[in-house]
């Protein structure tokens, strides 16, 4: 047991490692990519949280990315700080995400995914048609990089890192409420919201909050989506993004805490790496994610779970064989 | 002693058919009081309409002399009202000893303190003396989904006592459970009635689990109480063995 636990932390030690180290090589759009990735993990961690944990469906977890990114892109462009923008995206997203967590209070599953598809529609049509706050399809340009304690991050690995680092509050946060009794209770509302209910578990309130939360995150990569890209106009934070931090989610595995970062790996980097079949890289891709989804409803992180559950099954039962023996030997 | 829970004139319809036809009945504290009655009699459903699953179409219900009727079952909870469900309902996923940890984690602190307080909520030690008492011991690691039929029936009712509940509702405690485990379950349910003064209602149709068991048995058919009284006065009238216990 404890060789487990320190393979994993050794384990865990190479990974971070690696992500601070190797990247100094990477050239200006290898460190776009990686960027890409952990702010698409910040968003897939939420909508983990709401989806994953808390069982709450929602196709609008690309339009908190978008509401984070347009706070951030008219904020900064105003001279205003990031870490100011952050804050508003986070108290906007957070307040939003509660609003539309009602209707879950009443509705589940597909007709609660219709709901936030509509509210992720509203979204984009405020972000193309509201001329004089978002500029519309032409979009804000130009939009600064910040500067953290002095340092510029006007260079891709400096923002990177400031990428990477808000991923590792992030993730250290996400943590402490899955485990904290928060994250309890949301496990309990996706299991069964009866139970817990007559458990004293308030599931108006566990269920606003995985909303709300959720959102949140969202905001929060959205935030740091605009200065990675210093460009934002409607397009990218269509239903489709929505949609693709779905798919982060349940391929990587609903529900496990890592795995959002395996799904935003394969839904930023696999895309990449496929390039070079040209025009069939999607065609593979889809391909690739039915037959996970096929083999696997649980995701990647899935396959492990049941590889292990089967292990400590089989090691449990050679246990009880080994005591039965005993108790067969001793008259 | 004092009433505890007050149930009066209990109605619940379903389209035409009164499934609880105006039920009255008082628990005293401390009391064990069986109901029992033939399947579709309407005793689970009585259940859910005095735990707030299910609000009745009339009557009232009182518990420690206040009116709940229609209150969220979590709301219930949280006055110290707790219950089991008649088909299993643990959380399969969790551990023995995290399914008690949630059982009793609302009874603890706030929303605040629960969200950046011990992520136990200060419970194991609890929830491990409960695991003890109800003999669950080399279990308390596994997922719960993974323990027998028998085995997950205990965890189930152990869950309803986290919260050191005042009034326990417990629906089929012993179905599905093997006769050793049954024996130990009404020992555990005896115990906690004599030590903690939790008072309790007990739907079950194992009629040794609740002559035996229970100090007062209430008796109901077609959604109507036919009859109360002691186990031997129950046993013994001829309506009752009319309508439930046969010849």
């Amino acid at each position: 047991m404890t060789a487990a636990k320190y393979l994993k932390i050794g384990f865990g030690i190479v990974v971070i490692a690696a992500l601070i180290i190797v990247p100094m090589n990477f050239n200006r759009y290898g460190l776009f990519i990686l960027s890409q990735w952990a702010v698409m993990t910040i968003a897939a961690m939420g909508l983990n949280l709401t989806l994953g944990y808390a069982g709450q469906v929602s196709l609008a977890q690309g339009a908190f990315v978008g509401i984070g990114a347009y706070t951030a892109a008219i904020m900064t462009s105003n001279g205003l700080p990031l870490i100011g923008a952050l804050g508003v995206a986070i108290v906007l997203c957070f307040a939003i995400g509660w609003i539309l967590g009602y209707p879950a209070l009443r509705v589940q599953h597909h007709y609660l995914a219709f709901v936030t598809l509509a509210f992720s529609t509203l979204a984009f049509l405020v972000f193309r048609n509201e001329d004089w706050l978002t500029k519309g399809i032409y979009g804000i340009s130009n939009i600064p990089r910040p500067e953290l304690f002095g340092y510029p991050t006007r260079r891709p690995l400096p923002f990177y890192y400031v990428c990477l680092g808000s991923l590792g509050i992030v993730s250290l946060a996400v943590w402490w409420l899955i485990r904290s009794p928060w994250g309890r209770a949301f496990i309990a509302l996706r299991e069964n919201p009866v139970r817990a209910l007559s458990l004293g578990i308030d599931t108006r309130r566990y269920t606003l909050m995985a909303f709300a939360i959720g959102s949140a995150l969202g905001g929060v990569a959205g935030t740091l989506y605009a200065p990675l890209t210093q460009y934002v106009d409607p397009v990218p934070f269509h239903l489709s993004l929505s949609l693709d931090l779905l798919m982060m989610v349940i391929v990587g595995g609903s529900g496990f805490f890592f795995g959002p970062f395996l799904g935003a790996m394969i839904a930023v980097l696999l895309p990449e790496w496929l390039r070079f079949t040209q025009g069939y890289y999607l065609m593979l891709y889809a391909i690739a994610v039915i037959l996970l989804l096929i083999y696997s409803p649980t995701g990647i992180l899935g396959i492990l779970d049941r590889f292990i559950s089967e292990r400590r099954t089989k090691a449990a039962s050679a246990q009880r064989a080994v005591a039965k023996a005993k108790l067969e030997v001793t008259p | 002693m004092s009433v505890v829970l007050e149930v009066s004139n209990i109605r619940k319809s379903f389209g035409g058919i009164n499934a609880v036809n105006g039920v009255s009945f008082d628990v005293q504290e401390g009391e064990i009081l069986g109901l029992i009655g033939p399947n579709g009699c309407g005793k689970s459903t009585l259940f859910n309409c005095i735990l707030g699953q299910l609000t009745p179409s009339a009557g009232e219900v009182k518990v420690d002399g206040k009116v709940v009727t229609g209150m969220r079952p979590s709301d219930l909870n949280g006055l110290g009202v707790s219950r089991t469900f008649q088909l299993l309902q643990v959380f399969p996923k969790l551990s023995v000893r995290e399914n008690l940890i949630l059982a009793g984690q609302e009874h603890q602190g706030n929303m605040l303190s629960r969200l950046i307080g011990p992520s136990d909520a200060g419970l194991t030690e609890a929830a491990n003396q409960m695991i003890g008492f109800f003999k669950l011991d080399h279990l308390a690691n596994e997922p719960a989904g993974g323990l027998s039929y028998g085995q997950q029936k205990l965890l189930d009712a152990a869950m309803a006592f986290m919260g050191g509940p005042r009034l326990v509702l417990l629906d089929e405690p012993a179905g599905g459970v093997n006769l050793t485990m049954l024996a130990d379950l009404k020992d555990r349910l005896a115990a906690i009635n004599r030590e903690k003064r939790a008072t309790f209602v007990v739907i079950e149709h194992n009629m040794e689990f609740v002559m035996s068991l229970c100090t007062r048995v209430m008796v109901m058919a077609e959604g109507k109480v036919l009859a109360v009284g002691r186990p031997d006065e129950i046993r013994a009238n001829p309506a009752v063995i009319e309508a439930y216990l046969g010849h």
